[in-house]
């Protein structure tokens, strides 16, 4: 088993299907002869030449929709969007479109593309590149939503997701890109809508996805110094949602924190809060808890920009607070 | 009337005129004086007369079922439009594609979709062609390549590209025929579908029904440029303008725009001219336009009374068959409507079906199926 960066776990895995199906192809903005803007695609131009790797106008609404005709007449398009902020350009295509369009013709007409972005901030780039808007998409029937925190994870849930019939987005925070972890050679899939127990303990569950479970993990390590035991869930799938796994959890521990880097009001985690209540309120020790973004738009200036995201020590704060 | 504006890649034709041509007045009653060089009628175009019967007595008969509130939504009537559509879907291979917007039951009709299955759709009944699930706005037919009726102006133009897009990777000669109104070409979406068809060479046939209104918004209100084919032609595409309300000026751009495709030659934008006789749709009460404008467009330019014309001319048919082929129409969208109306509405379980291929429901914890009615 190689350790490999989460960036190269996800490329050796769109490599590997680009060999075996030539129904697998990739639009986007500057994926081919730039590389990538995150270097996801580099070195793809050169293999599989422009007729697989297409670089586009910057034109977000009609790459979206070419990738989901192209999915309806039988290929197997993969969307790349440079961020998840640029994807608002595109949105009539995956709301109007993607996500209904299987309910809409009686089941006659599927649109099978896979959607890539990088989402997520802390790198000072302001209010138009660093928001994660992943639970937007979350709230679409017929749309899976996916965001793996690992190299582990991206590599078997992108396999997965390839071979399904329904879209995908598959959401990337820019901050895992680097990030090292052991992948096995052989090729192997993580199945969509499965949490994963990453952490085991008996005092607090703590919910969380993507650049979250990080999170969570360094402040589980710190409770534990103060005898404060939590598990730890990924998330891992937005919709489908597996809710059992959080439930079980939170039946054992009697208190949940949720962690995300959207902003609080409003978003996933609120729904996840709400379902724990609806599905375990009478195991509950305290209120479910959220630790998520600042409801302010992102800031540039770097204290301010940290301040208002997520980050181990709010995590840490919250638990303590309820026990 | 057949211009074609040479685009990228396209070296033939008339270029010297074009611009000329293309700013005159619109020629729909030319057609009917008999100064307009047709080709001889044929057999078949006896089948065509029928079609376009059938198009007018069905949205006739929507109307009536919407007045009596038993078609819900709303309802985007095609009455007068009939020659664009079927000079123009009547000319398709089987292997070709369709994506149309709202005003889509004459298209699917012209494409062959059984019209009692179309009218059951509008009725919202388990026998429509998407089991009640998508309605009027919204009518599909996959085996049959008819992808979809799109309710989001041009937003069904990206669409389009990425059917071309298919074609082209797979190395099949078919045309992906994507119809759109006048009111769609201010949007960004027609902007980035023109040029990435027209880089990419991607084998989309882009027609403009321009009826001279979105809803109810001139053209000349909207667009600094109102001749369309001249701002098709902007992105590197061939473009035509053709009399809509003339069934074989309309075939004869076809004609034209598909042989260009299928050659290779990457995307082309048809222009048809045409005129709605109804309003926008059933809720439209028509402060933009007068009576009398509608019904002297009428007089002037009815593409059934075209039809029926030139038939009647040739010898084809004459006023007893005529009236008998209208009574046989009006008996089959009788038979629609009554199978609309006794077929079931779709179960309650249907719901939740038809949302993801590999899961059941809506992939979400939620509460078992409640519709709502008391106990």
């Amino acid at each position: 088993m190689a350790e490999i960066t989460f960036r190269e776990a996800l490329r050796s895995t769109l490599i590997d299907q680009f060999r075996k199906d030539e129904r697998y192809f990739m639009m986007g903005e500057d994926i081919g002869a730039y590389g990538g803007s995150y270097a996801v695609t580099r070195g793809m131009l050169e293999e599989f030449g422009d007729r697989r790797i297409m670089d586009t106008p910057i034109a977000e609404s009609v790459i979206m929709g070419a990738g989901i005709g192209a999915a309806m007449a039988g290929l197997r398009p993969i969307v790349e969007v440079m961020t998840i902020n640029f994807s608002l350009l595109a949105l009539d295509q995956v709301v109007n479109v993607a996500s209904c369009v299987r309910y809409m013709s009686g089941g006659q007409v599927q649109a099978p593309l896979l959607i890539r972005m990088a989402t997520g901030g802390g790198r000072q780039l302001a209010a138009t590149h660093s928001h994660s808007l992943e639970g937007w998409y979350a709230h679409l029937p017929g749309l899976k939503v996916v965001t793996p925190s690992n190299p582990y994870d991206a590599a078997g849930m992108l396999r997965a997701a390839m071979r399904e019939d329904d879209p995908v987005l598959f959401v990337e925070h820019a901050a895992l890109y680097p990030g090292k972890g052991e992948v096995p050679e052989e090729p192997y899939e993580v199945p969509l809508g499965k949490a994963n127990v990453v952490r085991e303990g008996k005092d607090v569950t703590v919910v969380c996805w993507s650049r979250g479970v990080g999170l969570g993990q360094e402040a589980a390590t710190q409770l534990e110094r103060d005898g404060i035991s939590a598990e730890i869930i990924d998330v891992r799938s937005m919709r489908p949602f597996d809710l059992d796994t959080i439930v079980t959890s939170v039946k054992k521990t009697g208190r949940a924190v949720v962690v995300e880097d959207d902003w609080r009001f409003g978003g996933f985690a609120g729904e996840v809060a709400a379902l724990i209540s609806e599905h375990a309120f009478d195991y509950l020790d305290a209120p479910v808890r959220r630790v998520a973004a600042e409801d302010v738009p992102a800031p540039y200036n770097r204290l301010l920009e940290q301040a208002s995201m997520p980050n181990e020590t709010k995590i840490v704060n919250t638990v303590k607070a309820m026990i | 009337m057949v211009m074609v504006r040479p685009g990228d890649g396209d070296g033939d034709e008339s270029k010297g005129d074009t611009m000329v041509r293309a700013k005159q007045p619109r020629e729909g009653s030319t057609a009917r004086s008999g100064k307009r060089a047709y080709p001889p009628v044929a057999l078949h175009d006896v089948d065509d007369l029928r079609m376009m019967l059938l198009m007018r007595r069905f949205e006739d008969a929507a109307a009536e079922g919407y007045s009596k509130a038993k078609i819900g939504g709303f309802l985007h009537l095609d009455n007068g439009q009939e020659a664009a559509a079927l000079g123009t879907i009547g000319l398709l291979r089987d292997d070709d594609y369709i994506v149309t917007h709202y005003r889509d039951h004459g298209h699917a009709l012209a494409r062959g979709v059984e019209p009692e299955r179309i009218m059951a759709e509008l009725y919202g009944k388990a026998t429509g062609v998407c089991a009640g699930k998508g309605g009027s706005m919204h009518l599909f037919d996959a085996k049959r390549n008819f992808m979809g009726g799109y309710a989001i102006v041009t937003g069904h133009l990206p669409i389009a590209c990425g059917l071309g897009l298919a074609m082209k990777y797979q190395g099949r000669d078919s045309v992906v025929l994507c119809i759109f109104g006048d009111g769609a070409v201010n949007e960004g979406e027609w902007h980035e579908s023109l040029n990435l068809a027209a880089v990419w060479k991607l084998p989309v046939l882009f027609l403009c029904l321009n009826n001279e209104y979105a809803m109810g918004t001139a053209i000349a209100t909207t667009s600094a440029v109102t001749n369309i084919a001249d701002r098709s032609a902007a992105y590197g595409i061939a473009t035509a303008r053709c009399d809509g309300m003339d069934l074989w000026d309309t075939r004869a751009a076809m004609d034209k725009a598909t042989v260009h495709i299928r050659s290779g030659k990457g995307p082309y934008a048809l222009e048809a001219m045409t005129y709605r006789f109804r309003g926008h749709s059933m809720a439209d009460p028509e402060f933009y336009r007068t009576k009398q404008e509608v019904s002297e467009r009428r007089e002037a330019a009815d593409p059934i009374e075209l039809v029926r014309g030139r038939l009647e001319e040739a010898g084809l048919i004459d006023a007893a068959a005529y009236d008998r082929m209208v009574a046989e129409v009006n008996q089959q969208v009788e038979e629609c409507v009554r199978f609309a109306e006794e077929s079931p509405d779709p179960e309650p379980g249907e719901l939740y079906t038809d949302i993801y291929a590999g899961i059941a429901g809506t992939g979400v914890p939620g509460p078992a199926i409640d519709l709502g009615r008391g106990a």
